[in-house]
């Protein structure tokens, strides 16, 4: 198997993340920016598993593992709090869900 | 034991006036009542017992708390402290005779308040522990807030508001300091302790000690109160019930003066001689400015508070002159203050029950209508212009005289302040009993409830002006001992607090259970 | 008879208790039995006791009683002490005899008043605390009946209180007398860290000893002393309310602003007599104060219309004969004068009360007039109270008491010439301003209808203190003819004996210059006021007289410059400072900090666009400065 730079792997899960940040500011669809946190998520998963590979280390995978479960979880909540969100204002528009102001 | 009764029946007696609040509109006045004279008669009975003691300390109850932080539960009184436990059983028992008629709303909670700050403030006079007496400071804030908050009059949440952030930031500080001397005195000695017996003499580097006595006195002088922190005061005192505002005249700001008695000045004797000319300068701007602030007033409650103000700057002058004859005056000041200042409120109280107004340009002429009132109001404000003959003259008198040596000036000043106190005074008699009557509903006169409240604090008045020597006698350990820190060298000051454990220690044929460690 | 030295003032006391807690329900009788017999009861006793006194001296001249000891801290110990001696004699007999007809008098006065207990009892706590003042053994005993009386006076000047002057002149007198008691009291303080008591015969016998004469403790002590004294007795600069006093009844003004009360200060100064000594510059002053006040108060009782005030007036300026004959060193003189003018001067104001019932509560003299025959006892009594103010020569018992300290205010060794020239010409207005009174209230037609005349309880004490007026000034005459010291001599023991001064005087000028100016003075004012009175008229349409008229009608202006440099601006800043600047500081503390939440609130948008930018920029901030250090 190849070797591939834990470099290259880096830069993979920078631009994952920026691209996952890029989703959460642009987009006006909470559901689209909820995957856009998901891309985010997925992309510290790699940076983990790819600075446990250089190490030889287990707590990389084990981090992964936890971000994993944590990712599900918080889709689970969040899908659900979105699903209210659009029972009680019949929008998913992000720019129109303002309510909490001070 | 029966120091800690004192606090337990106190607390207890709340609790049970709350439960049984619910059911009865009038069971918890006479719990409270019950509970008060308990107390009361408790403490009489230790009146009589100092005189066969020559000790400085009559009774003396420790046990731990939490030793791991060096935390006892230690209350010891000595002659100043039982003075102001009995005035405040004695205002206790009048405050809730004020209000009995006055409170219809959630009786059972407001007995139980109040009766949780007259235990906050006996704790705080018996704490010797620097930890507990921090516990009982809070203690009596929080119901206090209550009080003012749900039973106050119209401005009443402005009011607790301000009077929770002053004392609850100023109380913090003295956290602060307390902590502070209790590291220090743990890394000299290696015993980390609360206990004020052992804290005394601690040997602190000056600037630190400075700071540390200044955690202390912001607290206190904040409860005093001194200017420039009194601007709670005439808020809390005119928007709080009858009740409260007696409390608060009467006890409240004691705490303030005890506290720098009991604790600031032995604890940091030499911060404390730094501080002295400041304190002095502020006390005897507080007389003329609160006196002066009290012309100008229309609200009568807000008129006493600020003759408070005027009343307690006297306080500070005397605590910081460092003499007998002044400290004795203070403990004089403490008690015919609370005597007369309260009974103004209660006086204030009662015309407000009848008027349904403060402002004083809607009274007038009702030395006609009411003659006994009238008579009881003019014995309270010839007290409160420190006539000769009624108890504030022998506080004044000898808070005067003893700053006389320490400070020229400054006593020059305070003693025309008396000049103010008159102008005030005789302003507040011409604006409600003379003049031509105000308003053509008939007012009656004083029930005998009102009338055995007023005449019982016109014979202590009277009875402190020509014979005031049981308090003097009473008071006086306490006095020359703070007095002896700060006539000698500074080994006077190590002396006394072997002296004074050493008087702890011996209690002779007590009852009392020293639970040492 | 000693033991019975505490029931002196004892008796006032109960009076005033009883009359405080159950007077209200007394009827007019009881309460007037109580009033009046309280004080006859404690005159009785006094003179019992001034028996014994004088016919079996008690050793040393002096007696004690002592009560209880009123408290006692670290080395300072005042007790509850009486203290008699031949002065605090003289000024019992005066204040309980003159007190006990005063008494009686008013339960004829008041018969009509609504609150006759309160009255009765004002007046008994009066003569209590007068008594306290004059028989203390120790300044601070001395000091509760010297603030007893200013809160009685208070009581009883503002006694009408439905009237809002009333009240003001109550305070008014009650505060500027505080301002001298307040002085008294730093005097205090100074007395006893010198003397480590505030007993009077600690002082006095250990003040020689501890102050060189003229030291400066010793005249800024004088001085204090000085300055509670001419508080209380109304003189220079503090004279101020004793002529607003006069809004008080008119026995209240016999008993207080006449007899009694107002003649503290010269007892406090004749009792601390040694340390004015200590001090020529602070008895140099009490004597300038007397000479002015009573110069200054002449003119303004010359001008008076109101009855009440030319007495007001005329009363601070006797005091201010006594307080020259202090300054110079003639003690027995200015108690001398004390008692007569207690006499005399409570005569006049009981009289004065008279007429001014019988009138309708009229006080103006220009509307009374011919009351001469309609009042014949309250004429005859008047005249001869007014001989004696006047101090007609030989038949007056003024003429005696004043004519001493005209002499003594030259030829003593403090005297002056000055001082004897502003006497002198005191003196002349005196008598002018007397006669003028006489002329104007009884003399000329009549002006107003008179009520009911005075009663048997109004006009015995009427004649009893008229022959007092008239007699009493005999038992002390000059040294040049009769040289008759009884009184002199009893107050020798503690009162020193008058120095003369070097210079050679003949006392018989001097009587016969001041027998001439009293005369020239009635002789003026007859001719003004009676003979020529559109002569007067003609006088006062010039508009300088009338200048001058007004001037000294107003008191020479003390109340005007009072008020503007001293009331005005205090009461101005305290009514611009209501709010309390400092409670202002704290406000703005608060706004501050809703000011700045309320900004701060602003950013939370709830957008949630807005939240995700801020976590990001504030990221990237991080990480700019991370890299960047």
């Amino acid at each position: 198997m190849n070797a591939i730079s834990t470099n290259m792997v880096m830069l993979l899960a920078a631009i994952l993340f920026i691209l996952g940040i890029a989703g959460v500011v642009v987009r006006k669809n909470i559901i689209f920016m909820l995957l856009s946190v998901e891309i985010m998520l997925n992309a510290a998963g790699l940076a983990f598993v790819a600075a446990g590979a250089r190490w030889a280390q287990a707590d990389g995978q084990v981090m992964f593992i936890f971000i994993l479960a944590m990712a599900a979880a918080e889709v689970s909540v969040g899908l659900a709090l979105i699903l209210q969100v659009y029972h009680q204002h019949k929008s998913l528009d992000i720019d129109k869900l303002r309510e909490m102001n001070g | 034991m029966i120091l800690v009764w004192l606090i337990l029946i106190l607390m207890g007696g709340g609790l049970l006036a709350f439960m049984l609040g619910q059911w009865n509109k009038s069971l918890p006045r006479w719990i409270a009542l019950f509970t008060l004279f308990a107390g009361f008669l408790g403490l009489l009975s230790l009146w009589i017992e100092q005189y066969r003691f020559t000790n400085t300390w009559l009774v003396n109850y420790k046990t731990e708390w939490i030793p791991s932080f060096g935390i006892t539960f230690h209350l010891a009184i000595d002659g100043l402290s039982l003075i102001l436990l009995t005035l405040t059983f004695f205002i206790g028992i009048l405050s809730i005779l004020s209000s009995w008629s006055d409170i219809r709303d959630r009786v059972g909670f407001y007995h139980f308040n109040l009766l949780w700050i007259l235990a906050g403030i006996s704790g705080v006079f018996m704490a010797m522990d620097l930890f507990l007496f921090y516990f009982f400071w809070e203690v009596m804030l929080i119901p206090m807030y209550f009080l003012i908050g749900i039973w106050g009059s119209e401005n009443r949440v402005y009011a607790a508001y301000k009077f929770f952030i002053f004392t609850q930031a100023s109380g913090l500080l003295m956290l602060l300091a307390i902590l502070g001397l209790y590291f220090i005195h743990g890394n000299n000695t290696g015993t980390f302790t609360y206990n004020y017996f052992e804290l005394l003499g601690t040997v602190i580097p000056e600037g630190t000690a400075n700071w540390l006595i200044a955690g202390f006195l912001i607290a206190f002088i904040v409860k005093l109160p001194l200017i420039p922190f009194h601007s709670w005061l005439p808020d809390a005192h005119s928007e709080a019930p009858t009740a409260g505002s007696l409390i608060l005249a009467a006890l409240l700001l004691k705490t303030g003066a005890y506290g720098i008695m009991r604790f600031a000045l032995p604890l940091f004797p030499q911060a404390a001689i730094n501080f002295a000319p400041w304190l002095m300068l502020l006390g005897v701007l507080g007389i003329i400015y609160g006196a002066i602030l009290a012309y100008a007033q229309t609200d009568l409650k807000r008129l006493v508070a600020y003759t408070s103000v005027s009343h307690m700057g006297f306080v500070v002058v005397g605590i910081f002159a460092f003499s007998e004859l002044a400290l004795q005056g203070v403990v004089m000041q403490l008690i015919t203050h609370a005597i007369s200042t309260g009974a103004l409120f209660v006086i204030a109280g009662i015309l407000k029950e009848r008027l349904h107004t403060r402002d004083i340009s809607a009274m007038g002429g009702f030395w006609q209508q009411m003659p006994k009132l009238g008579v009881l109001s003019m014995v309270f404000t010839m007290a409160s212009l420190g006539l000769p003959g009624l108890g504030n003259f022998i506080a004044e008198l000898l808070i005067l005289l003893g700053a006389f040596r320490s400070n020229l000036w400054i006593t020059i000043f305070a003693t025309a302040g008396l000049v103010f106190s008159a102008i005030y005074s005789l302003r507040i008699m011409q604006k409600v009993f003379f003049g031509p009557k105000a308003g053509s509903a008939p007012i009656s006169d004083l029930n005998w409830r009102e009338l055995s409240i007023l005449t019982s604090l016109t014979i202590v008045i009277i009875w402190l002006g020509v014979y005031p020597q049981p308090v003097i006698h009473t008071a006086k350990p306490m006095v020359k001992y703070i007095e002896n820190i700060f006539s000698g060298d500074a080994s006077a000051v190590k002396n006394n607090k072997l002296l004074y454990q050493m008087k702890t220690a011996e209690q002779p044929n007590k009852k009392e259970t020293y639970v040492s460690k | 008879m000693d033991n019975l030295l505490w029931l002196i003032p004892a008796l006032p006391l109960v009076g005033a208790m009883l009359l405080i807690l159950i007077g209200n329900l007394l009827p007019k009788t009881y309460v007037a039995i109580i009033g009046v017999g309280s004080i006859t009861i404690s005159a009785i006793v006094v003179l019992l006791t001034g028996y014994s006194f004088l016919s079996s001296p008690p050793e040393g001249g002096q007696l004690t009683q002592t009560l209880w000891v009123w408290f006692e801290v670290a080395n300072f110990k005042p007790e509850i002490t009486l203290y008699l001696d031949s002065l605090s004699l003289v000024f019992i007999f005066v204040i309980t005899f003159i007190g006990a007809l005063i008494h009686i008098y008013s339960a004829g006065f008041m018969a009509e008043d609504k609150d006759y207990s309160r009255f009765f009892a004002c007046m008994n706590l009066f003569v209590f605390s007068m008594l306290i003042l004059v028989l203390a053994d120790n300044l601070l005993l001395l000091y509760l009946g010297w603030e007893g009386v200013g809160l009685c006076s208070y009581l009883l000047i503002g006694f009408w209180h439905e009237s809002h002057a009333n009240g003001y002149a109550a305070r008014k007198a009650f505060i500027i007398t505080r301002i001298g008691d307040t002085a008294m009291a730093i005097g205090l303080f100074i007395l006893f860290y010198q003397f480590g008591t505030l007993s009077i015969n600690g002082i006095l016998q250990s003040a020689p000893n501890l102050w060189p004469v003229g030291s400066a403790i010793a005249t800024a002590t004088a001085l204090l002393l000085l300055a509670g004294g001419a508080g209380k007795s109304a003189q220079l600069p503090l004279q101020t309310w004793l002529p607003d006093a006069m809004a008080g009844p008119s026995p209240v003004s016999a008993l207080i602003h006449a007899a009694t009360m107002v003649t503290a200060g010269v007892y406090l100064i004749a009792r601390m007599h040694v340390i004015f000594e200590l001090s020529p510059a602070a008895q140099m002053t009490v004597a300038v104060i007397g000479a002015a006040t009573l110069f200054i108060a002449g003119f303004s009782a010359l001008t008076q219309h109101d009855i009440k005030r030319v007495l007001a007036y005329s009363t601070i300026s006797q005091i201010g004969y006594m307080f020259l004959a202090l300054g110079v060193g003639a003690y027995s003189a200015a108690i001398f004068h004390f008692m007569i003018h207690a006499f005399f001067k409570a005569l006049l104001f009981l009289a004065a009360g008279a007429v001014i019932e019988a009138l309708h509560h009229e006080h103006s003299m220009f509307r009374m007039g011919g009351l001469k025959d309609k009042l014949p006892v309250v004429f005859w009594t008047f005249l001869i109270g007014c001989a004696s103010l006047a101090a007609l020569p030989l038949i007056s018992s003024g003429f005696y008491s004043k004519d001493q300290i005209l002499w003594y205010s030259w030829a003593a060794e403090g005297g002056d010439a000055i001082l004897w020239v502003l006497a002198l010409s005191g003196a002349f207005i005196t008598a002018a301003y007397t006669t003028r009174m006489m002329i104007l209230t009884f003399w000329g037609e009549s002006k107003t209808e008179i009520g009911h005349k005075p009663g048997k309880l109004m006009t015995i004490p009427l004649v009893v203190l008229a022959f007092f007026a008239l007699f009493a000034g005999f038992i002390e005459l000059p040294h040049n003819f009769g040289h008759f010291t009884l009184f002199s001599d009893l107050l020798h023991p503690v009162l020193p004996e008058t120095r003369l001064g070097e210079s050679e005087t003949n006392e018989w000028i001097f009587q016969l210059v001041a027998a001439t100016v009293t005369l020239g003075g009635i002789s003026l004012a007859y001719y003004f006021y009676y003979k020529q009175p559109q002569r007067l008229s003609n006088l006062r349409s010039s508009g300088a007289f009338n200048r001058i008229y007004d001037f000294w009608l107003s008191g020479w202006g003390f109340d005007k410059i009072y008020d503007t440099l001293i009331v005005k601006p205090v009461v101005y800043l305290a009514n611009i400072n209501r709010r309390d600047i400092i409670d202002q500081i704290y406000n703005a503390i608060t706004s501050g900090t809703t000011a700045l939440y309320r900004l701060l609130s602003f950013t939370q948008s709830g957008s949630l666009r807005w939240y995700v930018m801020g976590l990001i920029v504030g990221a990237i901030l991080i990480l700019t400065i991370q890299i960047m250090l």
